[in-house]
């Protein structure tokens, strides 16, 4: 569902026969720019890739996020139906005023609007669940639940587009599109057409690049170790082509088994007036210094994948947790914690870590009153302000332990299964 | 000066003093000696493992974070021609499962002397034959049933029958033990298996032809193929297929380094102590093979574990798992309902005293800093009185 659009794409210089025959050169994916192969700085290790601010201030890599928020009215049960509008203030779930302010009079929010998370895109307000018996004397119109389309944490854009239809059963349905605009930054991933992908490690002024005789400066820094252990030569080969194309203002044909020999294209590339190697002389852009080292500098096409780091960032200290198991909930989208697995339990076990361990795992702890002479768990009455057991009634010794719920939930299992889990409690010292 | 080493016999172990007593140099003062004692004991206290540290959990990571490095790929054992062997992680899996039938047995027979050497080499050929099992079907081209006359004839191949030096009445031997209800007769090139009662037994004639093909005539049981290769300058046979009892008594094999790859059936004929270090060579092997680098005493441990408790039992649930006492550590691993619900019909105890139950019940693990406990002295109450 979600739309990644680029801005300014390019017919790559070097293609093949099958870039017509399958009418790639329509929609393509990606842009040529100057690539260099060397370290820089450190930044670009293991598959990272160095970009160049000047040339991303220039629109390279820019991209549009599109993404539909949907809501249909639905039909319930009794002719109940979900409404669209601005919830009143009197609903189950309102959220403040400033969170509506976005909303036309129809509850759907309007295009161009900026929107941040937390905004509320469409109003719609639900009918009651019939989960607790109705009380005889209640309303059923003041007890109507919120249920509005909103944005999750860490989304924001614009909204591109509304529509408003109706489904095959007549209901009333609203998609909303927002729009984000991407410019690359640190995180999101790039690659060649040689299975060579990365993300972006550093983005470097042009003032500080490394610059050649002519003033060239590369778009791209690529890491020379990621060539060794792959044997990725076509993508040597393509940045030599890729700079024969450029030079020469042509396009390269890089069929496979007919492509222009590679001799031939480093001949070409003497001729255009650069070593047949590829290599420049290129100087340190901070310090003027030419580097010792000729580097390997070409142009190839790069593509821009949707893997970018605005959707897939994720933190969180405290925040929802799941109604049965009272521990942190799951995924980005519910704001949930990162899973510490069986094994990595073992890490902080293989430490003798204990009490670390401890502490890792009571995200949900909880004080349960215990029976001291049947061992199950007792009742505390909060109101009265005493604690009996179910079994062997009130005069009998009941203290208090710090479980994790998860363990007291496993005992209510072992009870719905017809074994009595005793627990029998000792003192700590 | 023999003293004082002698001194620290029950603070050293016995190797570390035999070292220092050869590569002390002679006629060393006595005060010296003493500082270099007491130096190796101190070395030796901080050599050892700290109480309370998780030594299973570390061999366990120790030996698996190679695995996962290691090729499941069968590599060509260099040299040795249409060999089969089970390498890599498959064999460590093998090993650890404490499987009784292994895809790839193997058994490793050194010959004593004289034909280790090779120096009787006619007989050392002579000896793999003979220990290569060779069953009724490899010296026999045809079994014919005759219903007519109530026989099975088997004709007989003589040059196969000659190589591996056996007579037809070293054929009819093992036959008449094995097969019961028939009369042999011996017809030069074939065999005539006469039923002795008509009815019932014939009825199974193809049943018995098919037994037939599998009665074995010479050789040792089990032993499929035989190999001899030299080695190292000796001549050492490779099988494939194992039998150790029965190959440890034949006189021309060496029973002291005679090995197989059957842990089990190690503890079978040489004993417990054997098959643990029959693992601990096993498992080494393996990962050396790899180019990996593992500690043996990790090794040592898991080898431990396995035989501990006097039969060799695999790292599996109905293995070492099944020994565990407590319920919520055997639920945790695999089959929960299972475990939980046996235990809740006799009423068993978990006395919570490993990692796995503690961490379930977010109590501390008692191990590294779970592992001492606080002792408080009580206030004296009586002074205030």
């Amino acid at each position: 569902m979600d739309v990644n659009l680029l801005h300014h794409n390019q017919r790559p210089v070097v293609n093949t026969i099958m870039h017509d025959i399958s009418g790639y050169d329509k929609h393509p994916a990606g842009q040529n720019i100057v690539v260099a192969i060397m370290s820089y700085k450190g930044y670009n290790m293991e598959d990272a890739i160095i970009l160049n601010k000047g040339s991303i201030e220039r629109g390279f890599g820019r991209s549009t996020y599109y993404r539909p928020s949907i809501a249909e009215e639905l039909r319930y049960a009794g002719g109940l139906i979900d409404q669209v509008c601005i919830p009143d203030k009197d609903v189950k779930g309102y959220k403040t005023e400033k969170d509506y302010r976005f909303l036309e009079d129809d509850g759907i929010i309007y295009p161009e609007a900026k929107v941040r998370e937390g905004d509320v895109v469409i109003g719609k307000t639900s009918p009651p669940r019939f989960l607790s018996s109705m009380e005889e004397y209640s309303l059923v119109s003041s007890t109507r639940r919120e249920s509005s389309v909103n944005l999750k944490h860490g989304e924001e854009g614009i909204i591109d587009f509304v529509l408003i239809t109706e489904n095959e059963e007549g209901n009333k349905l609203i998609q909303v599109r927002i729009r984000d605009e991407r410019v690359p930054e640190i995180g999101d991933k790039f690659t060649s057409r040689h299975g060579q992908k990365g993300i972006v490690g550093m983005i470097v002024p042009q003032a500080d690049m490394p610059f050649s005789a002519a003033g060239i400066v590369p778009d791209l820094i690529f890491s020379p170790h990621g060539i060794p252990s792959r044997m990725t030569i076509s993508h040597l080969i393509e940045m030599i082509a890729g700079k024969v194309g450029a030079l020469a203002g042509r396009y390269i044909n890089a069929t496979t088994f007919d492509a222009e020999p590679e001799e031939r294209l480093r001949k070409e590339l003497l001729s255009l007036g650069f070593r047949e190697s590829g290599v420049e002389t290129l100087y340190n852009g901070q310090t003027g210094e030419q580097y010792e080292a000729k580097i390997f500098i070409g142009s190839m096409y790069y593509l821009k994948l949707k893997h970018m780091v605005a959707n897939k960032i994720h933190s969180r200290a405290r925040g929802p947790i799941q109604l049965l198991t009272r521990q942190p909930t799951e995924g980005r989208a519910k704001e949930g914690g990162l899973r510490l697995g069986e094994m990595e339990k073992d890490t902080f076990v293989a430490h003798g870590a204990s009490l670390l361990l401890k502490e890792r795992f009571d995200s949900d702890k909880t004080v349960v009153p215990v029976c001291e002479s049947c061992g199950i768990i007792a009742i505390r009455d909060n109101y009265k302000n005493k604690s009996y057991c179910p079994v062997c009634g009130e005069n009998v010794d009941i203290n208090d332990i710090e479980i994790s719920y998860a363990f007291k939930l496993m005992l209510d299992e072992f009870k719905s299964l017809g074994i009595y889990p005793k627990l029998q409690l000792e003192s700590k010292y | 000066m023999a003293d004082i080493i002698s001194e620290y016999e029950d603070k050293l172990p016995s190797k570390i003093i035999d070292d220092i007593r050869s590569s002390i140099p002679k006629g060393i003062s006595d005060a010296k000696l003493k500082k270099i004692m007491e130096a190796a004991y101190e070395e030796y206290k901080n050599a050892r493992v700290v109480p309370g540290e998780s030594v299973g959990l570390i061999a366990a990571e120790s030996i698996g974070e190679p695995g996962t490095q290691m090729t499941l790929n069968t590599f060509h054992f260099a040299g040795v021609a249409e060999m089969n062997v089970t390498l890599g992680l498959p064999r460590i899996i093998e090993i650890l499962d404490g499987r009784k039938e292994l895809d790839n047995p193997m058994m490793e027979i050194y010959l004593k002397k004289p034909y280790a050497t090779g120096k009787r080499i006619e007989e050392l050929k002579h000896l793999a034959l003979q220990i290569k099992e060779t069953k009724l079907r490899d010296i026999s081209t045809e079994f014919a049933i005759n219903i007519a006359d109530f026989t099975i004839e088997i004709k007989l191949d003589k040059d196969k029958m000659k190589e591996i030096d056996i007579t037809n009445s070293k054929v009819i031997d093992p036959i008449s033990k094995q097969l019961k209800g028939y009369n042999i007769k011996d017809n030069r090139d074939s065999l005539i298996l006469k039923a002795r009662s008509k009815d019932d037994v014939f009825n199974d004639a193809y049943k018995t032809k098919e037994k037939l093909k599998d009665i074995t005539i010479k050789g040792i049981k089990g032993i499929s193929q035989v190999l001899p290769v030299k080695r190292d300058d000796e001549f050492v046979i490779i099988t494939a297929g194992t039998n150790l009892a029965d190959v440890l008594q034949l006189e021309e094999v060496d029973a002291y380094r005679t090995a197989t790859n059957n842990i089990f059936e190690i503890e079978q004929v040489l004993g417990i102590e054997a098959a643990r270090q029959a693992i601990i060579n096993e498992i080494f092997k393996v990962i050396e093979s790899q180019g990996l680098n593992v500690d043996v005493r990790h090794i040592m441990l898991v080898a431990d574990t396995m035989c501990v408790s006097g039969t060799l039992k695999g790292i599996t649930r109905y293995g070492v798992v099944s020994e565990k006492s407590s319920v919520l550590a055997r639920a945790s691993f695999e089959t929960p309902i299972k475990h939980i619900i046996n235990a809740a019909l006799v009423g068993e105890v978990d006395n919570l005293d490993s990692v796995v139950e503690n961490v379930m019940i977010n109590q501390p693990v008692p191990v590294g800093t779970g592992l001492p406990s606080l002792a408080v002295k009580a206030p004296q109450k009586a002074k205030e009185k």
